[in-house]
């Protein structure tokens, strides 16, 4: 069953059909489906196309990343990301240097404030990426965060 | 898994910031046992689901790289004291839970 669900999820190419393979995978989920072609994506290229359909972000002051310079602990890196772009519709957080860069990716609904924070791992030193979308178009910021000890595969 | 999430909010304002800790593993599926040499099963939270009087205020789809026992915290507007949230999430081995809490 895994693996007939994974091939489809790596053939499909629309979104739509990643969406409805994921659906198959786990039925009593009512919520949109997770995007597991995102979360699996092994670049930040991959990652971007499976969650939002388009790799092309436009880098803004309008997004803040507040992370540590270093990190002693990689497994354990807090992360806020806030922004003051109008009407954020959705905040996602990736590590570049991450076996798979998508770590998370937050809906927000119009009363929500274009705010997040939580802690992710970090296998390496790499960028700490955030990406806004905001009324259609995508918006991106970095911050690099040393890591001393890594959080993946330990 | 019960009371595997811990809620604190503060209102400000008409702003309320939500604050949570849940108990998870958040297991990458990447690591290996020490002593069998076994890569230990992903297991993970996928979906979390914050609702504010029954209406959804976030969702979340999370990866194998948030840490153990994820931590969240965001903020939304139009709470007031006495309104009830609703946090909850699901991981990938259909294991959920969630918890009520009251600003």
């Amino acid at each position: 069953m895994k693996r007939r669900v994974f091939l489809k999820g790596t053939l499909a190419s629309s979104a739509v059909a990643v969406a409805v393979g994921a659906g198959l995978l786990n039925p009593r989920q009512v919520l949109a489906a997770w995007p597991k072609s995102a979360f699996e994506a092994k670049s930040m290229q991959e990652a971007l196309n499976g969650a939002f359909g388009s790799e092309l972000t436009e880098p803004t002051d309008a997004i803040q990343i507040k992370a540590p310079d270093i990190a002693e602990n990689g497994a354990v890196v807090p992360v806020t990301v806030s922004t003051n772009l109008s009407n954020p519709e959705s905040i996602s957080i990736l590590a570049d240097g991450n076996p798979t860069p998508l770590a998370a990716n937050f809906m927000l609904a119009a009363n929500t404030a274009g705010s997040v924070s939580t802690r992710i791992k970090m296998g390496k030193t790499s960028n700490v990426v955030a990406v806004i979308k905001s009324g259609g178009k995508l918006y991106s910021a970095r911050k690099e965060v040393k890591v001393t000890i890594g959080g993946c595969g330990g | 898994m019960a009371n595997s999430i811990k809620i604190k909010t503060s209102v400000n304002g008409d702003v309320c910031n939500v604050k949570s800790l849940i108990k998870h593993v958040m297991e990458t599926g990447q690591r290996k046992d020490a002593k069998t040499g076994k890569v230990i099963p992903a297991k993970f939270i996928q979906e979390l689901v914050c609702t504010h009087n029954g209406k959804a205020v976030l969702n979340a789809n999370w990866g194998t790289a948030v840490s153990a026992n994820p931590y969240l915290s965001f903020e939304f507007r139009g709470a007031k004291a006495g309104d009830k949230l609703v946090l909850s999430w699901t991981d990938n081995t259909g294991e959920s839970d969630s918890a009520e809490h009251t600003v």
